[in-house]
C-alpha cells in the first residue's frame, strides 16, 4: 500500500459470507446487525459501529433513510 | 476514452480486465475468420463442381477428423473464456467503495467512506463551453484513484439502467432493489467515458458516465476538499 493509500478512510472488507456480485444481503444484513447489535449490548457499545460503518460504506443513502424512517413509525418489516 | 472516428476494434484498455477480454476478443476473432474461410472456400468447390465424390457412400476417417478437429477448436475458446469470466469476478480487497445510482435520467454518485461527498451527474448540452466529446460530457465527473482496486456497487432508484465503461471493462445492470458490485481498477490516468447501457426511457441516450482517473494523492485531496 503506498503511502497515499494509508490515508483513505475505511471501507468495508471483502466478506466471504457474500462472494458474489450480487450485494444486497450484505448491505442488508450489516443494517439489521447494527441495530441487533446496538438493542443487545446497548448504544455505547463499540464493536457494534463495524456494522455501522459497513452498512453506511454498501448501502445507497436513500435506502438508510428510508429504512430509518420505518423504524421510527414501526414499519420496518424485519424484527430488530 | 473516446472512440475515435474509422476506429475498426474495441477501444484502448485501460485496465486489466479489459486487457484479458480484449485478448480474447482478438483470439475468438481470428478462430472465427479462419472457420469462416474454410467452410466458405468448402463450399465454394462443392458448388463449382457436381462431380465431387461422386461416388462416396461412407468415409470414417474424415468424419472422425471433422468431429475431433471442432472438439478441439471449441476448447481452445471455451478455455480463454472461462478465464476472462473468473478474473472479472475474483475476490478482491478494495481500498475505496464507490456507490451508483441510475435515475431516469442522470447518474448519482456517492463516496461514503468520505462524509458529505455525493453529487448528481448531468449530461451537458452541446452548447456548453465545455463540452467537448458530444453527448459524453457531465457537468460532475467520477473521480477515481488510478492503480488502487475500487469497488463499485451499482443500483438503481426507479427503473433498470445499466452503468458501463468499455475501456476499463466494466459493465453492470442498476436493478432497483438490488446492489451490483464491480470491481474497477484502472491501470492509468485519464478520462473515460460510458453511458447507460439499458434502454430506461426517454431520455436514455442522454445520461452518459464520464470518470476520471487521477493519481492517489491527488484525489485525496480532492476527497479532503469536497467532504
Amino acid at each position: 500500500m503506498s503511502s497515499a493509500e494509508s490515508q483513505l478512510p475505511w471501507t468495508a472488507p471483502f466478506d466471504a459470507r457474500y462472494p458474489n456480485m450480487n450485494q444486497t444481503k450484505h448491505c442488508y444484513k450489516s443494517y439489521i446487525d447494527f441495530h441487533r447489535c446496538q438493542k443487545l449490548r446497548g448504544e455505547d457499545y463499540e464493536p457494534c459501529q463495524y456494522f455501522k460503518k459497513t452498512y453506511t460504506s454498501l448501502c445507497p443513502n436513500e435506502w438508510v433513510s428510508k429504512w430509518d424512517t420505518q423504524r421510527a413509525e414501526g414499519t420496518y418489516p424485519c424484527k430488530i | 476514452m473516446v472512440p475515435t472516428w474509422s476506429s475498426f476494434g474495441l477501444q484502448n484498455s485501460a485496465s486489466p480486465s479489459m486487457e484479458q477480454l480484449t485478448f480474447f476478443h482478438d483470439f475468438t476473432m481470428v478462430v472465427i475468420t479462419l472457420i469462416t474461410v474454410t467452410v466458405g472456400l468448402n463450399m465454394f468447390l462443392i458448388c463449382s463442381c457436381l462431380l465431387t465424390n461422386r461416388l462416396l457412400l461412407q468415409e470414417q476417417v474424415v468424419e472422425i477428423v471433422w468431429t475431433v478437429i471442432p472438439v478441439f477448436i471449441l476448447l481452445s475458446i471455451a478455455l480463454p473464456s472461462l478465464k476472462a469470466l473468473y478474473l472479472l469476478d475474483d475476490p478482491f480487497t478494495p481500498s475505496l467503495t464507490i456507490k451508483a445510482v441510475g435515475h431516469q435520467w442522470y447518474w448519482s454518485y456517492e463516496y461514503s467512506d468520505f462524509p458529505g461527498i455525493e453529487f448528481d451527474s448531468y449530461m451537458l448540452p452541446e452548447s456548453d463551453s465545455l463540452s467537448i466529446a458530444r453527448l459524453l460530457e457531465t457537468d460532475n465527473s467520477l473521480i477515481v484513484p488510478s492503480f488502487s482496486q475500487i469497488r463499485v456497487l451499482i443500483t438503481g432508484s426507479d427503473v433498470i439502467h445499466s452503468w458501463a465503461v468499455p475501456s476499463l471493462g466494466v459493465k453492470a445492470d442498476a436493478v432497483p432493489g438490488r446492489l451490483n458490485q464491480v470491481m474497477l481498477y484502472v491501470n492509468r490516468s485519464g478520462v473515460f467515458y460510458g453511458q447507460c447501457s439499458e434502454i430506461c426511457g426517454a431520455n436514455h441516450s442522454f445520461m452518459p458516465i464520464k470518470l476520471e482517473a487521477v493519481p492517489m494523492a491527488y484525489f485525496i485531496k480532492w476527497a479532503l476538499k469536497s467532504s
